[in-house]
């Protein structure tokens, strides 16, 4: 009780309020624009925490990584450019709600749902951090490789129409994963002796590219178009989130547990619990064929879900000092240079400055609602310029977020080639975003897959011989197979009957 | 009024000629390019190395992550950068293995060698729950199973393979009695070990420390000519077996070949006041990342000694091409 007492007095410190409210405005700024994401606002942060306390050096990151993953949502929603990978999952979802005038609605919902999520993940890490983070440990390449599959399952899922397109997509991905030297033989393929290619396909460009450029492309090929749908009267961001709170509440928590989840493995963060949610919720919806239309219920749910990955990855962290995602990643070295080591004792040794950061999970997410809604308004206005003055700009803020992730100009070359890709691939009716996913867990299931035969001496089933393996494994295959087992038993018993 | 004009265009000229010589090195932001992701453990010693040069420098100094390649794509980029002074990097122990397995030409001798500032030599860690009580233990368990115990830690040919590997040749045992799964890091391959999919981890101390700590893992031997101080009860290789192999990953400052005098001259004391710093030497020992120094004559004598032992054992074990 004294510690918690103690806590609050670490964190109610005007100094810390101050670095809280400043790392907001920052985050909601770096997640804003494209190509740079949560990991790079941590990164940045870095240097100025190192001549901080631990409490506001902690608080400082907490905030930025929260606001910056829920931000990522506003480029995404408004001009289909997702402003980090965790958005990318329902960023078509939620253009075509801006298509439709509900630009509002669709950032409201990213929004008070992120908040939501953040806070499910923050009560779980304070209450069961120690018992997750052992079944977290728990996870290894047999494991993994289970929840790539099912990962990958949800591109027939998540795309609109024929799902034999969604796949054709998804295997493209996969194809240009394969690219570079980062594989498991550290053998450099397709690199053509290009050293930038030996780096692998960047996937920030590669994703600017498909969603953005391609829009933009689009544009310029018919500019007589439909503009955009915007209502003058402009609402409350708030309205009808009451509802959509009550209507949606199974949507709300299953897309927080599953986040918390994901986040509080090793191996999977914000990004593929947004993809796993989404298709989740597409899969159990009761209106499966709204969803692509610009329909409210994957955002809820995916939008709550990367949010409390958010807070789910610094489980292991905390606990182990196994980064959950490339953010905890680099909150461990703080922690460390904070005299806050990782690990069991670290509930001992620094109960009051724990529970201090506890608490600024709650705040952060909490600022989230007045912060993010003037961010929306703010942005919003974008929506009202002329298409030939806001697509140029549009334009700009994508080689700039192609130049900016790795500093090269290779990367908006990638992002003109993907571009043009994307292009072609929706005028045909080929959906992008399994090809997204597909560059995003292709590197995953290769290392899973080469790492678990090295392991088993090349034996197959030893990806079902572990317990959860199995289990996952199970699982998989009959997502696959039931389908096709259902058909052929019907059609065994028609003629019977 | 002619004259004048020309008298001033000359004045100019002379300002603008003596702006771009080094001279007044710096007088514009530095970049240090970093060839490996941020949050890793280069990458945390650049940011810090960075900020404290900032306040040395007077001059913003961007720490910029160029990845991908298994080092290879950021090392490129410092060794291309011009020798101006304005592109500085960390360059890692990789350099002087990648040429060996022929993914680039590139080797220490394409750099201009600042300082080496830290070292942090190979452990061998088993879970805490695994039978092996001494590194004797674990070699017989090897020698007696070949093939059945797996090592993980790093990708495929990279220095903590290279540890392990050589490791067991030096113990008469075939190095490929212990099969390599590659992994993202120490991180992954502990935390796989943990979960049991892999039986050792030979990464150096810093990296295992938080699993050290939590319990998790057991620590049996470290390959060094000493004891860490933060971990004394871990013993040297030649302590425990006798066998005289060691095996280190070490970080430099470094520019581009042909760095002007004029830069090294400042930079050098710049980094020597850093090093000696308190801000410095509290993170390192905090992190527990091992404080190293060599400058000059001796870093490019160190470089080339570790080139010449990575390639050797590089060859006897198979990675080499």
């Amino acid at each position: 009780m004294d510690a918690l007492l103690t806590a609050f007095g670490l964190v109610l410190d005007p100094y810390v309020l101050l670095v809280i409210a400043g790392s907001a405005a920052f985050g909601l700024f770096v997640g804003a624009v494209p190509g740079l994401t949560a990991t790079m606002a941590t990164a940045l942060l870095v240097p100025v925490t190192f001549f901080m306390e631990p409490v506001p050096a902690i608080a400082a990151i907490v905030t930025a990584t929260a606001m910056a993953i829920f931000s990522g949502d506003i480029p995404g929603c408004l001009v289909r450019i997702p402003g980090t990978p965790a958005s990318a999952a329902y960023t078509d979802e939620a253009y075509a709600m801006t298509r439709k005038g509900q630009a509002e609605q669709a950032l409201g919902a990213g929004l008070v749902f992120s908040a939501l999520g953040g806070i499910f993940g923050s009560i779980v890490l304070v209450l069961a951090a120690p018992a997750l983070a052992e079944v977290a440990l728990r996870f290894s390449s047999f494991e993994y490789f289970w929840l790539v599959c099912l990962g990958l399952t949800c591109a027939v899922f998540i795309s609109t129409g024929d799902p034999v397109k969604g796949l054709i997509s998804l295997f493209l991905g996969l194809s240009v994963s394969l690219v570079g030297l980062d594989n498991p033989a550290g053998y450099p393929r397709l690199t053509f002796g290009s050293i930038e290619l030996l780096g692998s396909v960047s996937f920030i460009p590669t994703m600017i590219g498909m969603f953005a450029v391609s829009e933009i492309i689009r544009w310029a090929a018919s500019p007589g178009a439909a503009p955009f749908h915007v209502q003058n009267n402009i609402g409350n961001v708030f309205t009808g989130m009451g509802r959509m709170m009550v209507t949606y509440r199974r949507q709300l928590l299953r897309g927080s547990v599953l986040g918390t989840l994901i986040g509080a493995l090793p191996g999977a963060g914000a990004d593929i619990a947004a993809w796993i949610a989404y298709a989740m919720s597409k899969k159990l919806s009761k209106e499966p064929e709204k969803f692509g239309t610009g329909h409210p219920e994957g955002i809820v749910e995916s939008g709550a879900a990367n949010n409390a990955a958010v807070s789910g990855a610094w489980i292991p962290a905390l606990v182990f000092g196994i980064p959950g995602d490339s953010i905890t990643a680099i909150v461990i070295g703080v922690l460390y240079m904070k005299g806050m080591n990782p690990g069991p004792t670290v509930f001992m040794n620094n109960a009051p400055q724990l529970y201090a950061v506890f608490i600024v999970f709650f705040i952060a997410n909490l600022m989230m609602l007045p912060f993010g809604w003037a961010a929306i308004k703010a942005a919003k206005q974008i929506l009202r310029m002329p298409r030939s003055v806001l697509m140029p700009i549009i334009l700009l803020f994508c080689i700039v977020g192609s130049f900016a992730i790795n500093n090269t100009a290779f990367g908006v070359g990638l992002m003109l080639v993907f571009g043009i890709v994307g292009y072609l691939m929706e005028s045909n009716g080929i959906p992008v975003a399994p090809a997204i996913l597909g560059l995003v867990l292709g590197a995953l299931l290769e290392d899973t897959f080469v790492s678990s035969m090295i392991k088993s001496d090349g034996n197959i089933w030893g990806l079902f011989e572990r317990p959860i393996a199995g289990t996952l494994g199970a699982v998989t295959l009959l997502v696959w197979f039931a389908p096709l087992l259902i058909r052929t038993m019907r059609r065994w018993q028609a003629p019977a009957s | 009024m002619n004259r004048r004009s020309l008298f001033a265009l000359a004045a100019g000229a002379a300002m603008v000629a003596f702006a771009g010589t080094a001279a007044a090195w710096p007088t514009r932001p530095i970049t240090m390019v970093v060839p490996w992701g941020a949050g890793g453990g280069t990458d945390a010693t650049a940011r810090v190395i960075g900020s404290l040069l900032e306040k040395e420098l007077g001059q913003p100094v961007n720490v910029v992550n160029r990845t991908g390649g298994s080092g290879v794509v950021g090392h490129t980029a410092i060794a291309t950068a011009s020798p101006d002074g304005y592109t500085l990097g960390i360059m890692t122990v990789e350099i002087n293995m990648m040429h060996w397995q022929g993914l680039t030409k590139l080797t220490h001798e394409n750099y201009t060698p600042i300082a080496i500032y830290n070292i942090d030599p190979a452990g061998v860690q088993v879970a805490a729950d695994a039978p092996y009580k001494s590194i004797k233990d674990l070699l017989d368990a090897i020698k007696a199973n070949p093939g059945k115990l797996k090592a993980s830690g790093t990708g495929q040919g990279g220095i903590w393979h290279l540890a392990i590997a050589g490791m067991l040749k030096d113990a008469g045992i075939d190095p490929a009695a212990a099969p390599w799964v590659p992994s993202q890091g120490a991180a992954s391959g502990l935390q796989d070990m943990v979960a049991g999919g892999v039986q050792v981890v030979p990464c150096s101390i810093p990296e295992a420390r938080a699993m050290l700590d939590a319990g998790k893992v057991r620590s049996l031997v470290i390959m060094d000519g000493k004891r860490n101080p933060v971990y004394p009860d871990v013993p040297t290789l030649k302590e425990a077996t006798g066998s005289d192999w060691t095996m280190a990953a070490w970080r430099a400052v470094v520019g581009p070949k042909g760095l002007p005098k004029e830069v090294t001259d400042k930079l050098l004391p710049a980094l020597k006041k850093i090093h000696g710093s308190k801000e410095f030497r509290d993170f390192m020992a905090k992190q527990g990342f091992g404080v190293f120094w060599a400058e000059g004559a001796e870093a490019t004598a160190f470089l080339t000694k570790s080139n010449t032992a990575l390639g050797d054992v590089m060859k006897a074990v198979g990675i080499a091409k």
